[in-house]
């Protein structure tokens, strides 16, 4: 679900980004210079020049392997291209790095060519929360990077950190906020279990749904901004025109350590803790490099490499890595996070959306 | 020069390649969608070939006929708006010396060339309370702090007004520029003031061309996302918003295209409507 990191683009330029990508797919003569070659797709702006700059001229290095790195539009627009594009046996991207909730409609229609860990050297590495897998077991996708959203405060505004989500609820805060508007992005409703309801198992039946969303329309007179563009909240946030909100823990660091005063806490209820997995489209015939690709990015120090110049959460376990507790403060947290939840998603979609979009906006 | 009645097929030649355009850019895509919103969504992935109606039943409650009901509501006004600041302006344009409008039209030109997102952020800018117009009236002390003019419905119709205006004028312009100057001259001979002139005689003989231009005006504010949903709350975002979300975030192509259909129907209709008012009011005159 996560859009483009940090960059002033509308969702058309993303579109637009989307469609030159196609264009540009039609003359792949570019790589014909090296034997061996993959197509990557990743989301589109901050992150991909972080990889086109950090990471993939290192796996060309190691590896032979040539990377043509594809900027994938935000959420499920990718995921529709791929489905559209695997139907008539092509594949605009061989893997791709996709969100929880597209792998999970991915798989509904056998997207994703199964990943055989025991070519994967590290796959042993990898936290098991980051191993996508069939219902059958077999594994649809790996952990690429995770990254959190946490309660995010401007400094001149709120001298002191705020503890709790239940910031957001607090009358002193209102028309203070910027959420993120759908409810397949935001994991407010999730967010809102944790704080009040003792826990995200209170999202298992129906009435423990509405339940959660009567919660949450509390937060509404305290929302000044219900945001799809990141770098309108961003602006906003650092400007203190907005001095609280949900916004993403890498960013926010960035933008602090820029000299903005921002500050990105994470609450006692623990950060959402969103992730991306490395997916291989059906209609890819570059497999064999694809696993290569998958071995190279889940080894510890490209894991720490990655946390260190992309700012994402590493997908391996923390005692692999050579991060120092600052660097691993940096990009993530022990506390016990919020995991959200993926399979209402996909089961309840339509019903939660509709429901959302009824709350935020009735 | 009299005009002849087609005859022969060769007549009707002239028309072949706009008909054809208009096949390969309109009937083709809105057939396309039409066929879609009848299609069968699954929520897991995307959608099959069915003819169901439950995306229009889906649509059919009262929170949708709410937003519709917003949408045309604000893209009325946003036409009534341009109208009655662009016509005015309009005609004092047309009284200046052809310098003066050259300079003039070249700047609501320019103001074409600016993609809605440039207003949209210009826009909240303007309207901020950090860096927003408020702290110019707090430097010349009319007003004690700044404030924030947004999120609001102002700041919506100030910002689509903003956007629509030069398209208004230049709609406007050319059927201005065209009046007869001495329908004007024999009614200041006959003694009116020219505010009296202007309002009995020149906005009667521009009618229909008002009608036009608030039609166009309509149908361009009723497409508007980004604005809404950078300067609105959320009960201000208007269809195209929540087509938007359908299309892009869920992946409910069905859902998303039946709302579309819907859109354009209801201001079909809208459209239809005014002209045929127009035109009874014509008989009746």
């Amino acid at each position: 679900m996560r859009k483009l990191l940090n960059s002033a683009v509308s969702r058309r330029a993303v579109l637009g980004a989307g469609l030159a990508t196609a264009g540009m797919l039609a003359m792949p003569s570019i790589l014909r210079a090296q034997d061996r070659s993959i197509k990557v797709g990743v989301y589109g702006g901050y992150f991909k020049d972080s990889f086109d700059k950090h990471v993939f001229p290192a796996f060309t290095e190691a590896t032979g392997i040539a990377v043509e790195s594809v900027a994938e539009p935000t959420g499920e627009a990718w995921l529709v291209q791929l489905e559209q594009a695997a139907r008539a046996g092509q594949a605009p991207a061989d893997l791709s790095m996709m969100s929880q909730v597209a792998m999970l409609k991915g798989q509904s229609t056998e997207l994703w060519t199964p990943i055989d860990t025991s070519k994967l050297e590290n796959a042993d590495n990898l936290l098991d929360q980051f191993v996508n897998k069939y219902p059958d077991g077999r594994v649809a996708g790996i952990g690429a990077v995770a990254w959190y959203i946490t309660l995010v405060t401007n400094t001149d505004a709120y001298p002191e950190a705020p503890e709790s989500w239940a910031a957001l609820w607090d009358p002193a805060n209102a028309d203070k906020l910027g959420l993120l508007a759908l409810v397949s992005n935001s994991f407010l409703l999730e967010v809102t279990a944790k704080t009040h309801m003792g826990g995200t198992n209170a999202l298992d039946t129906e009435e423990g749904q509405i339940a959660a969303f009567e919660k949450l329309a509390e937060v509404k007179p305290n929302v000044r901004l219900w945001y799809r563009d990141e770098a309108q909240f961003e602006q906003a946030l650092k400007s203190g025109e907005i001095p609280m909100g949900q916004y993403y823990h890498d960013v926010t660091g960035l933008a602090a350590a820029d000299g903005n005063p921002v500050r990105s806490t994470f609450p006692k209820e623990g950060g959402i803790l969103d992730s991306g997995c490395w997916a291989l489209s059906r209609a890819s015939e570059k497999g064999e490099e694809a696993h290569v690709f998958i071995d190279y990015m889940s080894q510890p120090d490209i894991q720490a490499l990655m946390s260190r110049k992309v700012g994402t959460a590493p997908t391996v376990a923390r005692d692999l890595l050579d991060l120092s507790d600052e660097e691993f403060a940096a990009v993530s947290s022990d506390i016990d996070p919020i995991i959200p939840r993926y399979d209402l998603y996909t089961s309840k979609s339509d019903w939660l959306n509709q429901k959302w979009t009824e709350m935020i906006a009735g | 020069m009299r005009r002849e009645p087609p005859r022969t097929l060769a007549d009707y030649a002239p028309i072949a390649f706009p008909a054809l355009m208009l096949v390969i850019f309109f009937v083709v895509p809105f057939s396309t969608m039409i066929a879609v919103s009848f299609f069968q969504r699954d929520p897991a992935g995307f959608y099959s070939p069915a003819f169901t109606f439950a995306n229009y039943e889906r649509f059919l409650s009262a929170f949708f006929g709410g937003v519709l009901g917003f949408s045309i509501m604000l893209a009325v006004m946003v036409a009534i708006v341009c109208v009655l600041v662009a016509f005015p302006f309009t005609w004092l344009l047309t009284q200046a010396s052809r310098r003066v409008q050259i300079v003039w039209l070249v700047a609501i030109l320019s103001v074409l060339s600016l993609s809605e997102v440039i207003i949209g952020f210009a826009w909240s800018t303007l309207f901020s309370r950090t860096a927003g117009i408020t702290n110019l009236l707090v430097m010349a002390g009319l007003m004690a702090e700044p404030q924030a003019l947004m999120p609001g419905f102002g700041a919506v119709l100030t910002a689509m007004v903003y956007q629509a205006l030069p398209y208004t004028v230049l709609v406007l312009y050319p059927a201005i520029v065209r009046l007869d100057p001495t329908l004007l001259e024999a009614a200041r001979t006959l003694g009116a003031s020219p505010m009296r002139a202007f309002l009995n005689v020149v906005v009667p003989a521009l009618r229909n061309t008002i009608m036009a231009t608030l039609i166009m005006v309509f149908v361009f504010a009723l497409g508007s996302y980004l604005l809404p949903q950078i300067l609105g709350r959320p009960q201000h975002w208007t269809l195209s918003v929540l087509i938007t979300d359908q299309a892009i975030y869920q992946s409910n192509m069905p859902f998303a295209a039946a709302m579309a259909v819907f859109l354009v129907l209801m201001s079909l209709a809208l459209v239809g409507l005014t002209l045929m008012v127009g035109s009874q009011r014509e008989e009746r005159t």
